[in-house]
């Protein structure tokens, strides 16, 4: 656990350390439709049988909890 | 002589007149509400695997889900220009369950075996662009037969000036109410009626804007559940043939973390990648990694192969049919809490449309999925979604 924690933090601060200034103008790429930080609309169902199939939930911005997940 | 001047000088100043910048007198109105976009999602699951949690982590886990959900999003200028957003969602799930028409075998009608799920939401959000500010409200409710579950949160974002970054924190409850059904040969020397499970949350958000082809979101979520996290109609067959309802812990801890990274190569390559570790204070830890990679066919069409690959160790109150020790306080034969890798694999096929999909002008995106799961406990299941938006 501590290791992976290390790991993901030196990797974050590698890929932060990186940022350069980009302008309003310079966003064409990453205005791209399949550049949304998110999931897509059409994974919703797919994180729902997610969340009842495996025991962990979260930070993938769906639930964390709640509903019974009883099938 | 003199009037010649003039005419000209007049012509001069009416052409200036012509070209020169009005001072602006209007006053502001307020914008009426309109309707952002609307969304049609719908799929349909199927699964079958051997080990039940209904019958004590024996037996057929076949079920198949029908589900579709339809959102409208609405916006409005107000006098401060600030936006505000609607977005009003409802969903229907329809399911079977093999497994949970095994609650009461002789009726073949007990919670689950067949049902419906619905659950309606409201969600309002509003963004002063000026200050690079978001905060929000939520509510939401899901009703099936057997539990009830009701939400509230709020949220807030703040991005930075340049808008390369944004910070957010969400906080969320649900507060559900689960119907005490037991299997039909426990229900003697039971009362049934309801008991809580109430969920709290808080996430932690942190977006970054790489460079111009690449940008990161960090989340990490901080969630505590208690009240009773066991379902009364899953059977636990104890080594010395006895049978009981799961017994769980009445508290959760959850902590899940997760990064998501987004790169654009070259001009047809998106490559989205996604990694989450998760821990519990039941024991249970996972880690999951999944990478996407969208490739534009055309501007306009998509093709995005997927894969997801999980591995969890389970709950330390986990054992299987018949090993558990009488003697032990909490126990569960559920499969979805042991110890197992899977993997979900798949492709999507997107079609962006800026005059509209087959000559409909509202008619913005199609996008259609397909995905096979295999758990290594033995579960198969295959999902197809389609996904509609209009704008």
């Amino acid at each position: 656990m501590k290791n992976k924690m290390i790991a993901v933090a030196f990797f974050s601060l590698f890929v932060l350390a990186g940022c350069k200034p980009v302008k309003e103008y310079q966003k064409m790429y990453l205005n791209d439709s399949e550049m949304e930080l998110s999931m897509r609309k059409g994974q919703k169902f797919e994180n729902n049988f997610q969340l009842y199939r495996e025991g962990s939930a979260g930070a993938n911005g769906g639930k964390t909890g709640g509903g019974c997940g009883c099938n | 002589m003199i009037r010649i001047p003039i005419i000209i000088i007049a012509f001069y100043l009416s052409i200036l007149n012509v070209f020169s910048q009005k001072s602006d007198t209007t006053i502001y109105q307020s914008r009426r509400l309109k309707i952002e976009e609307v969304n049609f999602v719908s799929s349909y699951y199927r699964q079958d695997g051997n080990n039940a949690a209904v019958t004590g982590g024996v037996g057929s886990e076949e079920l198949t889900d029908f589900a579709t959900t339809l959102d409208i999003r609405l916006s409005k200028i107000d006098r401060k220009s600030r936006i505000n957003s609607y977005n009003f969602e409802i969903g229907i799930d329809t399911y079977t369950s093999a497994s949970s028409d095994k609650v009461d075998p002789s009726t073949i009608s007990s919670a689950s075996s067949g049902d419906q799920r619905i659950y309606p939401s409201l969600a309002w959000s509003r963004l002063n662009d000026s200050k690079g500010m978001t905060i929000g409200a939520n509510v939401s409710v899901s009703s099936e037969y057997d539990y009830l579950s009701i939400g509230g949160g709020v949220n807030a974002f703040k991005d930075s000036r340049d808008k390369s970054r944004q910070v957010g924190v969400r906080i969320q409850t649900y507060q559900d109410f689960v119907t005490m059904i037991y299997p039909i040969e426990l229900r003697s020397g039971r009362t049934g009626g309801k008991e809580s499970r109430n969920t709290y949350s808080t996430t932690f958000s942190y977006s970054q804007i790489i460079n111009t082809r690449l940008q990161v979101l960090f989340l990490l979520d901080v969630a505590y559940q208690n009240g009773f996290l066991s379902l009364p109609f899953n059977r636990v067959y104890f080594s010395d043939t006895s049978v009981d309802i799961e017994n769980l812990p009445g508290n959760r801890v959850k902590i899940p973390l997760s990064m998501r990274v987004n790169y654009f190569a070259g001009d047809i390559f998106i490559i989205r990648g996604f990694y989450r570790y998760y821990t519990d204070d039941w024991g249970l830890k996972s880690n999951t990694a999944e990478i996407e990679t969208a490739i534009k066919i055309t501007p306009f069409v998509s093709v995005s192969p997927f894969y997801r690959y999980y591995s969890q160790s389970g709950i330390r109150y986990f054992a299987g049919y018949q090993q558990h020790l009488r003697s032990e306080s909490y126990y569960t034969s559920d499969y979805d809490l042991s110890t197992f890798d899977s993997h979900f694999v798949g492709s999507g096929i997107r079609l962006v449309a800026p005059n509209g999909v087959l000559g409909i002008a509202k008619f913005n995106t199609i996008e259609i999925r397909y995905g096979h799961y295999s758990r290594e406990t033995g579960l198969v299941s295959n999902i197809v979604s389609l996904h509609a938006k209009f704008r």
